[in-house]
């Protein structure tokens, strides 16, 4: 059963303003003994104070918020990458994080060639790869393109190979930022299709994003973050009557209730 | 509404290939202390181990990807090294009054050996900024970047040592008993290339004029260190003689070199490379405990 939990996560990131990054600065501040004042007078940007919620097997979960709330740095770490100042993230899973299009990838090798360094990251075996290539082709549509430099792809490309190679690995943790909306109609509905199937598994889905419309019929539950805080944590229909404005709520509701 | 619903029947079909699923819950905290920062670092490096596969074939890719579309490949390496060690060789062998058939296998061996250190200072100085991208869309061990730096550059003195054997050939030079010595000198300098790769990448990643510096510093090591020129050209210089053995690129290039060019094994250059390696690892453990867990925020 997979299991992600955040007890009071707070990530800060220190500002090293220009120049107060270089050797040369620390070593003069050093020099003329300013370099315990410059220590205290750090600059930090507080992007997460206290976060804590619980998720279990069959939670999807959407974040909403404003720019800068705090969203995109929540995901990076619930993924692990940044690690908390203080508090804990516990990934009971296999966790994988669509956070930029690139993803990691490097863009003068080939599609293919990606593809085995991600199955190779998740501890595939030779086998595996070869099906993961053909599995990934089927699905982002990209056949002949997956011998060529991934740099040679269009955007809308880039974003199909990564979307199908996040999820054709079966991640029981699934993490997405918004990007993925860039996709064009068709390829929506595709990825729309593949995560269903994956969240039916009974796994977990987190997802950020701008459009309450995908968070309205994506998700089960939305946690409405502000300037690094919690603000509001329930169903979605909860979270958004608050956050929307009311007449865009109601747009909202209007819409999701037709699609039922 | 929802039209996502959880479906428990269905679960295991897409849990068949999850590679993952019997690995223990991940904890991720700040460390509490030494002994806390010691474990997690420890475990950074089990990681990398474990993605051994991994390592490699990034490694392997670096070296296609620079060499794709060339037409002798990555044997444009031994080739290049191949005509500096032929063109300096009769130079210098004239230069500095050396019979050449002595003088050009040192000079072959010195030239890939410390191309190796050289490429390896260098690109570990920035072996984390320039993996940015990975670090920050994944959690993976940091170890493994400079992991990969320093696999990079024994694929490429694989490729060089074709010129060594050539020469060796060439001059019928053969390396004595001695040679045995070669076995846990290559492990100590793999071990060495990769706590200076992730030593130098760590404070590469926080202090962002660390790699010209070394650029500079490894510029200067080169004509100090005697890789050009032989340490018995300085047998009459008591002052010059004693720089050079405290040399620490010296006493590594020595363990390596000296048994290969027929020379009885080198204590002392060996206690001087093991003192050197004791001192650098002891620093990169320091660093990376305390760096780790900033290392995504830095790059």
């Amino acid at each position: 059963m997979a299991k992600l939990i955040a007890q009071n996560v707070t990530v800060s990131f220190p500002l090293y303003h220009g120049e107060s990054r270089s050797l040369k600065k620390t070593v003069f501040a050093a020099a003329s003994g300013r370099l315990g004042q410059d220590k205290k007078h750090r600059l930090v940007v507080e992007a997460l104070r206290d976060v804590s919620f619980s998720l279990k097997t069959g939670d999807r979960l959407g974040f909403v918020g404003s720019n800068g709330a705090g969203k995109t740095t929540l995901l990076r770490t619930m993924a692990g990458i940044y690690e908390p100042v203080a508090g804990s993230i516990t990934i009971d899973g296999a966790i994988t994080a669509l956070l930029d299009p690139g993803q990691g990838m490097n863009f003068d090798l080939t599609g293919n060639e990606n593809i085995r360094l991600r199955a190779l990251f998740s501890g595939y075996p030779e086998s595996e790869i070869t099906r993961l290539q053909a599995d990934v082709a089927e699905f982002a549509e990209l056949d002949q393109f997956l011998d060529l430099p991934v740099r040679t792809y269009s955007s809308g490309m880039v974003v199909r190979l990564g979307f199908a190679l996040a999820t054709a690995i079966k991640p029981q943790i699934l993490l997405m930022d918004e990007w993925i909306l860039a996709g064009d109609a068709s390829f929506m509905d595709k990825a729309r299709h593949r995560l269903e199937t994956m969240v039916r598994g009974a796994d977990i889905l987190v997802l950020s994003s701008h459009s309450a419309e995908i968070i309205m019929q994506w998700c089960n539950r939305v946690i409405w973050m502000d300037r690094g805080q919690v603000r509001a944590d329930g169903t979605p229909e909860e979270v958004l009557a608050a956050y929307l404005p009311p007449e865009q709520f109601a747009q909202v509701k209007a819409a999701a209730d037709v699609a039922v | 509404m929802n039209l996502i619903v959880p479906d428990h029947g269905k679960a295991e079909i897409s849990r068949q290939h999850s590679a993952a699923t019997s690995r223990p819950p991940i904890v991720i905290a700040p460390s509490r202390g030494w002994r806390d920062g010691f474990t997690l670092a420890a475990a950074d490096i089990a990681e990398t181990v474990r993605l051994w596969p991994l390592v490699w074939t990034l490694s392997f890719f670096d070296i296609r990807l620079r060499y794709r579309g060339s037409l002798l490949g990555p044997f444009w390496l031994t080739l290049s090294t191949a005509i500096m060690v032929a063109s300096i060789g009769f130079l210098y062998a004239k230069l500095f009054h050396q019979d050449v058939s002595a003088y050009l296998p040192f000079l072959a061996i010195s030239l890939v050996l410390w191309n190796f250190i050289n490429t390896i200072t260098s690109e570990g100085a920035t072996c984390l900024t320039q993996s940015e991208g990975m670090i920050r869309s994944m959690r993976m061990p940091h170890s493994l970047h400079a992991a990969r730096v320093v696999m990079r550059n024994v694929l490429v003195l694989g490729h060089n040592l074709i010129v060594i054997v050539v020469v060796f050939a060439i001059f019928r030079t053969t390396p004595n008993i001695s040679a045995f010595s070669l076995i846990p000198a290559c492990l100590l300098w793999a071990v060495d290339g990769f706590a200076v790769c992730l030593l130098l990448g760590i404070f590469g990643a926080r202090f962002r004029d660390i790699p010209p510096i070394i650029g500079s510093i490894m510029q200067i090591a080169f004509y100090m260190t005697p890789i050009m020129w032989s340490p018995t050209m300085l047998m009459h210089r008591g002052f010059a003689i004693a720089l050079v053995k405290l040399n620490p690129f010296f006493s590594l290039l020595e363990i390596v070199r000296g048994p290969l060019l027929n020379m009885p094994l080198e204590p002392e250059a060996w206690t001087t490379a093991l003192a050197y390696s004791a001192v650098l690892l002891l620093l990169t453990t320091i660093a990376f405990i305390r760096a780790r867990s900033r290392i995504p925020y830095w790059v």
